[in-house]
């Protein structure tokens, strides 16, 4: 949370809104552990991360539909299997289950 | 003020704290803000589920856990009526290094990529200066035996003492000062024949064998370092294995999951 404050800042400070995904829960094999945040503006800019840069693409997909009204906060999980090679997950096998929502707390 | 504010605030101030949020179940999204004496602002909710929650978030906090948890729609153990992600904001992990010589630079260094507080610690006003540990967090004049009667109380298993002094007359009580802590890391730097005098006198000095066994000395992993940065490097390395029980060898070596 720490590294993206100042991001967040600068967005709510020039007029936009933000979501934030934060990694609640991991199994198996994950590059980074529970309470790795990322902050997405309404434009679609990014500050953190979450997994090893594979999941990001998705987590932006999913913040922008809950800052456009879309969706609902809640829990998005990220997993992968042999047989679902192509589907966006995590190379290195394992599942996160991010909790995304509005900074309207 | 907000939740988001206050944390915000907290945060920038280095003031340690706790964030719960409701993952899963009623009030979704809702905030609990606790702080180490476990007050707290915000509501998840439900009173009572607000003050099992506090609990836990205080004991997480201590701990530098961050996890997510499951409860009753009142805080009951054992039901999963709700799920409350709690996020351990601590104070970071402290690296104290006696002796201001060469390496001492170069693992505050590395130290403070690794996310400790760096104190260097020396006797010797001359050599332990702001000026040549630019990148320590505290640089303390004192000897080290009577820096840890001062501070020894507070360090636990996250924090770490580097004796590279290599000298028996700052080693040796700074050994026996550091054996008495709860710190999860105690090395000390020195060839093996320093190791072994080292040892003897630690011994003289009344240290048991279980004392002396904590210590990580000579200090390092068994990298080949040789200038001062490589044996950072070997330090920090060690202190990571130490950390998470590690028998530290080549990930190509060794079967199971990474991390």
């Amino acid at each position: 949370m720490k590294e993206v404050l100042d991001d967040i800042e600068r967005w709510r400070t020039s007029g936009h809104r933000v979501a934030i995904a934060r990694v609640v829960g991991i199994e198996g094999s994950s590059p980074r552990d529970p309470g790795a945040t990322m902050a997405v503006n309404d434009a679609g800019e990014v500050a953190g991360s979450v997994s090893g840069g594979c999941v990001e693409g998705a987590v932006v997909q999913e913040a922008l539909a809950i800052l456009a009204g879309e969706k609902q906060r809640g829990i998005v999980t990220f997993g992968y299997s042999d047989d679902e090679a192509f589907a966006v997950g995590l190379t290195c096998g394992g599942t996160i289950h991010l909790f995304v929502e509005p900074l309207d707390w | 003020m907000s939740r988001y504010d206050e944390l915000r605030d907290a945060l920038r101030a280095g003031e340690p704290l706790a964030l719960a949020t409701v993952v899963e179940g009623p009030n979704l999204g809702a905030k609990l803000l606790v702080r180490p004496d476990g007050q707290a602002s915000g509501s998840l909710g439900d009173a009572n589920l607000d003050r099992v929650v506090a609990r836990d978030a205080r004991g997480e906090l201590e701990a530098g856990l961050t996890s997510t948890r499951h409860y009753g729609a009142h805080g009951e153990a054992r039901e999963r009526d709700v799920s409350v992600f709690i996020e351990s904001f601590a104070l970071p992990p402290r690296m104290i290094i006696f002796g201001a010589v060469d390496f001492t630079a170069a693992l505050a260094k590395v130290a403070k990529v690794l996310g400790y507080r760096v104190t260097v610690c020396d006797a010797r006003a001359v050599f332990a200066t702001v000026l040549r540990f630019p990148m320590a967090d505290e640089v303390v004049n004192d000897w080290p035996d009577r820096y840890l009667a001062k501070v020894g109380e507070e360090l636990g298993p996250r924090d770490a003492i580097c004796v590279l002094t290599h000298d028996h007359k700052f080693d040796v009580p700074a050994i026996a000062a550091a054996v008495k802590t709860g710190v999860g890391y105690l090395g000390a730097m020195g060839s093996r024949r320093t190791h072994e005098q080292r040892t003897q006198r630690l011994r003289d000095a009344g240290l048991t064998d279980a004392e002396i066994a904590r210590v990580m000395s000579p200090i390092g992993l068994d990298i080949g370092a040789r200038t001062p940065e490589e044996t950072a490097v070997a330090v920090c390395a060690e202190v990571i294995a130490l950390r998470t029980g590690r028998r530290a060898q080549s990930l190509r070596d060794t079967a199971g999951p990474i991390h």
